[in-house]
């Protein structure tokens, strides 16, 4: 099996398992789905571009470039803003269900359609 | 003044307008009309030298590379319209200004009115058809805004909403005729369009069509004219400006200023003049049908545009010449009856032509205004709408097709037309006085001035026509550049078979006059608005409503999980089919090439999803979901990523916390799905992420496109100055992403601090 | 959490791990670390810190409120922006200064640095008022 493969096989089980997660109506299956969701997106970013080992975008002392074949930085940098963004969202749904759960008193996601308090 | 300045200080006057009106009160519209007054005058100037042949551009890049640019160009169709835009303007708003004496919106209203002003000349001056374009549709904007200016009642927001879907929807179809025009040609400058190149073009017909729609949607001609009655809900002053004198002009110049681009093939001849000519026939029967005096006006002034219509689909310069003669008769008795129609339900509180009789004696002015117009109207001997008729009649006889179907339908449309001036003439002024809602007044000078001025205009210029000549000699000219100069205008014809026709008109029309009562009922009895094309728009909206009103029940349950579920099922599909279809190479499965290590982190990753997924319990959900992400951690470090490494476990660390902390005040996990509804989930989110997978083998595979990450790696150190490039990216290539990453952080910051105090408010609130 | 053992590895730890985040923040332009990494270690400074004491009393340490916090951060890396700004620049150009300083030798000082101590601050303040605000419940 290749590295591609074998993160290609996690990154499908961790969508499908977010997903699932997501898909029940209890209220703390939906923000830990949310966050295996944002592990597979993240991690499918930083596959796609291709896997290098062990190589850090960092150029060394005395050279301008860094040495050929090192990883993709560009990638990593949009990863490193997702991990942030995607910890800041994921925060603000706890508290929002929270409320939500506070106001309405059930578990129930389905509890939840109405607007009104 | 150049033109532009002339665009800007009308749209300047709109913005001052609601600010004025808080420190002028009843002198804002004194004051306001000496912008029109200003710009009417600066216009004045220009008709000398383009008389002698010096016509005016200016020409400013807006967006280059969409051929848009605002090129400004002064001859002579455009000069003219900018001259009644101007003139009328400032006629109007000083009479909007008694009209509405005491509105509180006041202010909002001059506010709409400039601004339409201000857009008609830009559409008007524009050389390039999509910034005319962009006037056009701010004078539907504009016009919604007006006619919906009593917007307590629901009938004033219907008829805006109605004559702005109508306009709107035909500016569409006309955007799509420019665009197509734009791409045949490679230009968008109308005094610059190959004829030949876009005639000769396959996709004419449509062009043609498109741009066709457009027109007739503005200039009310059937089966779009419905509207325009409906438009009458406006104040009178904006059906005397948008509704009669400028805006509905705006599709009959459109045609004008296309002629020598799209015209004279047998499509646009045969269209043209056959829209035209039913236009101006149904609108002069319509008009008959009517009691109300804004209704009567509305549909004789969609006669009209049917009739300038008809005009240019004939295309001979004699009848384009008579065209822009018509254009400008019309423009001046129908703005002063309009004019005098409000003024006459001002005073006395009705617009009912049956209920109104013997407003001679306190409305003398008034009464000789709508005398001299109508007769203008009506064609009499010497006003301009005389000559102006002959020249019609002239055209429709000369006609190079069927000259006899021609004159009979111009015919046709004329008689009622003599007949509806008659009745506008005689019914509301001489008689016995009557019983009126208001004992009847002359208004102010504010509103009889306008109604005098523009009938004894139309008085005076058809006595003495050289004064207008040269300016509508050009007018034409810019339709049929080919052709000699049209004869000069003279007062009187001699005998000729216009005249003859036009004697007949009369005679028709005073028998027409003397049935008139008759004839109402009969037209009214129709019923028109059951099965006209104005029910075809009902009928059409009711069924939008009911559509989106269908498909928001099918598609909006408010349930999170179903839009989830409907979400992810669509973008699963179409990326399976992508796949399928678009995928050059299949993944190979390849020998491999793993460390025992990466194997082990991998599987682990894999249990702790599944673990995540099935476990009852709360805090084994968490932690497997904390041991994900140190797995995903870890497969940074191993893959040259130290910083997303470090940064994700802290993250992962934090995660943590947050949730324990939350937990606490959750809900505990409940089994609330059935069996079958579990086992579906289970099967689409499975389907899912196996496309995932594919989707990333595929592209890891099928490496497409180079990365473009080789000017990060080269300008790092040189540009940068920084030998982590990750950091040098964030913080200086793409650091305004970073920015903004940053600002939506704290916004969810505060948000959370928000949500949280309001809930403990409440808590202690109860 | 009111374990003995943990009270004291904290009041240990939590400056050695701002000291550490100080660090990632300063050298991240040349190695790992950076604004991001370093506002996150910030976080977990007081977060231990917090968790080993109350909540109250992290906010008492950090003496700054984390709005200002967060505000200052903001600020910073829209200032560090405007300096290219002055010079006729595009927004977020970055403009560097080089002088020698002695024993340490040339020291380069840019506006990305700035940008970057400003990401530090408002992740920081992001994250603890994450915590703090849950805590508090």
């Amino acid at each position: 099996m290749t590295l591609e493969t074998l993160l290609a096989l996690v990154i499908g089980a961790l969508y499908a398992a977010g997903l699932y997660m997501m898909l029940r109506r209890s209220v703390v299956k939906l923000v830990i789905g949310l966050a295996l969701l944002a592990h597979a997106s993240n991690l499918l970013v930083f596959t796609g571009v291709g896997l290098t080992r062990g190589r850090a975008p960092l150029v060394p002392e005395e050279a301008t470039v860094p040495a050929p074949g090192v990883a993709d930085p560009l990638a990593q940098a949009l990863v490193l803003t997702a991990i942030v963004i995607s910890f800041g969202l994921l925060v603000f749904t706890v508290v929002l269900l929270y409320r939500a759960h506070q106001a309405v008193g059930s578990p129930d996601l389905d509890a939840m359609r109405s607007t009104e308090e | 003044m150049s033109m532009l300045t002339a665009l800007l200080v009308g749209f300047g006057a709109a913005a001052v307008a609601p600010a004025l009106h808080r420190f002028a009160g009843r002198w804002t519209g004194a004051l306001l009309t000496l912008v029109p007054a200003a710009l009417f005058a600066s216009f004045v100037i220009r008709v000398a030298p383009l008389v002698d042949g010096h016509v005016a551009t200016e020409r400013y890049a807006w967006a280059p590379r969409l051929m848009l640019h605002l090129s400004l160009r002064a001859d002579g169709l455009a000069l003219l319209m900018a001259l009644l835009i101007t003139g009328i303007g400032a006629l109007v708003a000083l009479y909007a200004n008694r009209y509405l004496e005491g509105h509180p919106h006041l202010g909002r209203f001059y506010l709409f009115f400039f601004g339409f002003m201000s857009s008609m000349l830009g559409l008007v001056l524009s050389d390039n058809l999509l910034a005319l374009f962009i006037f056009w549709e701010l004078t539907s904007l504009t016009s919604y805004l007006l006619i919906g200016f009593d917007h307590t009642r629901d009938t004033s927001r219907a008829a805006a909403l109605q004559g702005l879907l109508v306009t709107v929807g035909g500016g569409q179809a006309l955007l799509v005729g420019v665009v197509m025009m734009g791409s045949a040609v490679g230009t968008l400058e109308l005094s610059q369009l190959p004829g030949h190149a876009l005639q000769t073009h396959p996709l004419y017909p449509w062009m043609l069509l498109l741009v066709l729609v457009g027109a007739f949607t503005k200039s009310a001609q059937f089966p779009f004219h419905f509207w325009l009655p409906g438009a009458m809900a406006a104040p009178t002053p904006v059906s005397a400006y948008l509704h009669s004198a400028t805006m509905v002009k705006a599709g009959v110049f459109l045609l004008a200023r296309l002629t020598p681009a799209l015209g004279a093939t047998p499509l646009w001849e045969s269209a043209v003049t056959w829209v035209g000519g039913a236009t101006m026939v149904v609108g002069a029967f319509l008009a008959l049908g009517q009691r109300d005096l804004k209704l009567i006006l509305a549909h004789a002034t969609v006669c009209v545009l049917g009739t300038l219509t008809f005009l240019i689909g004939l295309g001979t310069a004699l009848a384009l010449h008579a065209m822009v003669v018509f254009l400008l008769a019309h423009a001046l008795y129908k703005g002063a009856l309009f004019l005098a129609a409000g003024a006459i339900d001002h005073a006395t509180g009705t617009r009912d032509l049956v209920l109104l009789g013997g407003l001679r004696r306190a409305m003398p002015l008034t009464t000789a205004a709508v005398l001299l117009a109508a007769a203008s109207m009506a064609g009499l001997v010497p006003a301009l709408g005389f000559i102006g008729k002959e020249l019609v009649y002239e055209g429709a006889l000369a006609a190079p097709r069927a000259p006899g179907l021609a004159t009979g339908a111009t015919l046709l449309a004329f008689i009622p037309l003599v007949a509806v001036a008659a009745m506008l003439a005689v019914r509301p002024f001489f008689g016995a006085t009557r019983e009126l809602p208001h004992a009847p007044h002359e208004g102010p000078p504010g509103m009889w001035l306008g109604p005098l001025v523009l009938s004894v205009l139309g008085l005076v210029l058809g006595l003495f026509p050289s004064a207008v000549d040269g300016l509508l000699a050009r007018a034409s000219a810019v339709m049929a550049p080919a052709a000699p100069p049209p004869p000069p205008l003279k007062p009187w014809h001699g005998l000729n078979a216009a005249l003859g026709l036009s004697v007949a008109s009369l005679a028709g029309g005073a028998a027409v006059y003397f049935a008139r009562d008759g004839l109402r009922g009969r037209i009214s009895r129709l019923r028109l608005e059951r099965w006209g094309p104005g029910r075809g728009y009902e009928l059409a909206l009711a069924g939008m409503l009911r559509f989106a009103r269908f498909q928001t029940r099918l598609l909006q349950s408010g349930y999170l999980r179903r839009y989830l579920r409907m979400s992810v099922v669509a973008v699963g599909g179409l990326t399976a089919y992508a796949l399928l279809t678009r995928a050059r190479v299949w993944p190979e499965l390849r020998g491999g090439d793993l460390e025992p290590y990466e194997a082990a982190v991998g599987v682990l990753m894999v249990l702790a999803a599944v673990t995540a997924a099935r476990t009852r319990s709360r805090l084994a959900s968490v932690s497997a979901m904390g041991v994900v992400g140190f797995g995903v951690a870890l497969v940074f470090l191993f893959f040259g990523a130290p910083d997303l490494a470090l940064t994700q476990s802290i993250v992962e660390a934090l995660t943590v916390v947050v949730f324990l902390l939350a937990l606490f005040h959750l809900p505990a996990y409940e089994e609330l799905s059935s069996r079958p509804a579990r086992l579906r989930d289970v099967g689409v989110s499975l389907a899912f992420g196996a496309v995932m997978a594919t989707l990333l083998l595929v592209t890891v595979q099928n490496p497409e496109f180079p990365p473009i990450s080789g000017y990060f790696l080269q300008n790092s150190v040189p540009g940068g100055h920084g030998r982590n490039v990750v950091n040098v990216i964030l913080v200086d290539f793409r650091a305004l992403d970073t920015l903004g990453e940053i600002t939506v952080l704290a916004i969810a910051a505060l948000g959370v601090s928000a949500l949280l105090k309001a809930g403990r408010q409440k808590g202690t609130a109860r | 959490m009111t374990s003995l053992i943990f009270n004291s590895v904290v009041r240990a730890l939590q400056p050695l791990l701002l000291f550490f985040s100080v660090f990632l923040l300063l050298s991240g332009h040349h190695a790992p670390g950076g604004g991001f990494t370093g506002g996150m270690v910030a976080a977990s400074a007081f977060v231990l810190y917090g968790m080993a004491t109350d909540t109250a009393a992290a906010r008492r340490a950090l003496r700054v409120p984390l709005p200002v916090l967060m505000g200052v951060g903001l600020l910073l890396a829209l200032a560090s922006g405007l300096v290219s700004v002055v010079s006729g620049e595009p927004f977020l150009t970055s403009v560097w200064l080089k002088f020698g300083a002695g024993v340490l030798g040339e020291v380069e000082l840019g506006t990305p640095l700035l940008f970057d101590l400003g990401v530090y601050l408002v992740v920081m303040g992001v994250t603890l008022t994450f915590v703090a605000s849950l805590a508090e419940e």
